[in-house]
């Protein structure tokens, strides 16, 4: 089935696409420093952000277009287990509250851009932060070319072809975000977050309404599912995937480069601790977005896109919009779900390229960079992952950038040991960490290898079949768990192992990880 | 009650209600079911949507105990 063009939909989004460039270009000029032309002001954003703007900012660059409708396509593929998001979403708050206000902190004092720079300074190892460096650009890109299908899945929804709207959008994004660095997107969050907050608020009371409430929805979708084997409660031998998928996905979070610049860019310790309470708002709106699956199940929602046989899943939320909502308000919930692509791919670009500058550039091509070249060739490289992730997406197939996402929280996860663990000792031997990340990455890649999907022999997602290994059950469990609990025990066993070689040397000081408060801003 | 160690025992035990959100959504067995349901929602999805809120709650109450403290 090919999708019917609207004009007024049409339209409208593109007037918000319009409105949110202006905002972007604009943005340079927002509560700007002395000069742009560094990774602290371009890239940081001056660490000025007080609790709203972070607010933001973080939700802006967490919760993102992928998010809203993959999510719900998962619940609309196989039930139950898609809901994982919720619990993921809950448990990410309590376990890094403190860990991100002490980052925050020793980051600020010894002005760390990246997760890279903590850990050269703390574990004296430039082979260990480079390993850093390389896991969080590695994780980031395929996360930036997934934002991607989220303008995709609109795209074809609204029944226009070609590749040409991507093109546009990221080149149009480039450009601002070349100028406006961190600003731009943190000023444009404001506009997404509050349309996608409307559009939840409408869709989770219009739709049941029009469907005939949320019993019906339950019942609707429990008899679409059952039809496929699934239901809307956990199997039994489901229960270990999703608790593990949802405590691995929290611990891997906030160990990619966009959510570590979203906290650096604070104002002050408190502001990253009371943001831990503020955004499970956030949380709440994503869980209402996941049941948007079971409400295409029971309005027997077909997605469209993709190939006869396998149409592309990703277009449903913006299918059951379209044959819910009237053209106008499709059109803004399009719109929505596009400027909510626009602003995470942008942070995302922006945290990867401050990283290849701080930690690969300057270190190993041009140890005697100013600020001000740091600063552009971070510019550039942002500009470069953009239009690198559009010819990405253009060139490879739909299916096989969704499974390098997965890939992505089980590759960022190793660097757990390294940084979070490295805020709180240096009992670890850099070497050991250093070991211990490669033993765990590549078990990872290994267990990544072996596992099959329906469609894939190989890199068949991030649940691990434990028969795989012998053992007579159906549980599976979320590979980077696996990896990093190796990666830890490895770490540890050779830490005493290797006492003979010299340790590195700690640049920072008990008290530089308890620092309260950024210096007042200069007139 | 004089001055260093109250204040601080007492921020201790507060962090314990971190654990309390943990616990709730990452053990399954407490909500794999359907009932009771409220408006048509089975219990599996409200009880996990509750926990949002519960929490914001947690680390509110965590976050002001906290607050300013190095």
């Amino acid at each position: 089935m090919i999708p019917k063009f609207n004009g007024l939909e049409f339209g409208i989004v593109v007037g918000m696409f319009a409105v949110v460039t202006v905002i972007g270009f604009l943005a340079t000029r927002w509560r700007r420093g002395a000069s742009l032309a560094s990774v602290e002001e371009w890239g940081l954003g001056g660490r000025r952000f007080g609790t709203w703007v972070t607010w933001f900012l973080l939700g802006g660059d967490l919760y993102t277009a992928y998010t809203f409708v993959a999510v719900p396509a998962l619940l609309f593929g196989t039930g139950a287990a898609g809901f994982f998001a919720v619990p993921y979403t809950i448990v990410v708050f309590p376990l890094v509250m403190f860990v991100a206000a002490r980052m925050w902190s020793v980051c600020h004092e010894n002005g760390y851009a990246t997760a890279a720079d903590f850990v050269r300074g703390r574990h004296g190892s430039a082979i260990l932060a480079l390993l850093v460096a390389i896991t969080g650009i590695v994780a980031t890109m395929p996360y930036i070319a997934l934002q991607l299908t989220g303008i995709r899945a609109v795209i074809e929804t609204m029944g226009i072809g070609g590749d040409w709207p991507l093109w546009l959008a990221f080149i149009v994004l480039a450009a601002y975000t070349f100028f406006s660095g961190l600003r731009a997107p943190a000023l444009v969050a404001f506009v997404k977050d509050i349309l996608i907050y409307v559009m939840v608020l409408v869709a989770v009371i219009y739709i049941p309404y029009k469907l005939g409430g949320y019993d019906v929805i339950f019942h609707g979708a429990s008899s679409a599912l059952a039809a496929k084997g699934y239901g809307t409660l956990l199997s039994g031998s489901q229960y270990l995937g999703y608790t593990t998928l949802a405590l691995g996905s929290a611990l891997a979070l906030f160990l990619y480069p966009h959510a570590v610049t979203g906290v650096l860019a604070a104002r002050s310790r408190d502001v990253v601790k009371k943001n831990m309470s503020l955004l499970p708002a956030y949380s709440l709106m994503l869980g209402f977005i996941a049941l948007l699956g079971y409400m295409a199940l029971a309005a027997h929602v077909k997605p469209v896109g993709g190939t006869a046989a396998k149409p592309d899943t990703t277009t449903t939320v913006p299918v059951l919009f379209n044959t819910m909502f009237p053209h106008w308000f499709a059109g803004i919930a399009f719109g929505a779900i596009v400027i909510g692509a626009l602003v995470p791919a942008a942070i995302m670009a922006i945290a990867a390229a401050n990283t290849f500058a701080r930690d690969i550039y300057k270190p190993y091509f041009r140890p005697t960079a100013s600020d001000r070249e740091e600063g552009l060739v971070s510019q550039i490289v942002s500009v470069i992952l953009k239009l690198g992730a559009v010819a990405v997406i253009v060139s490879l197939k739909l299916t096989f950038a969704l499974e390098f996402q997965l890939i992505g929280g089980v590759i960022v996860i190793q660097i757990l040991p390294a940084v979070v663990l490295g805020l709180y000792t240096r009992w670890f031997h850099r070497w050991a960490l250093a070991v211990g990340w490669l033993v765990g990455m590549g078990l990872s890649v290994y267990m990544l290898y072996v596992t099959k999907s329906l469609t894939a022999n190989h890199f068949g997602g991030a649940s691990f079949a434990l028969s795989t290994w012998g053992f007579h059950t159906k549980l599976t469990i979320w590979t980077g768990l696996v990896g990093v609990a190796v990666n830890l025990i490895v770490a540890a066993v050779l830490t005493p192992l290797l006492a003979w070689l010299p340790k590195g040397r700690d640049e920072t000081t008990p008290d530089d990880y308890l620092e309260a408060e950024a210096p007042p801003i200069p007139a | 009650m004089n001055g260093e160690p109250q204040p601080r025992r007492t921020n201790r035990l507060v962090l314990l209600l971190l654990l309390v959100p943990l616990v709730a959504v990452l053990v399954p067995w407490i909500y794999n079911r359907s009932g009771p349901s409220i408006g048509g929602m089975p219990f599996f999805y409200w009880w996990q949507l509750l926990w949002i809120a519960g929490v914001a709650v947690c680390i509110g109450i965590v976050y002001r105990a906290t607050r300013g403290s190095r």
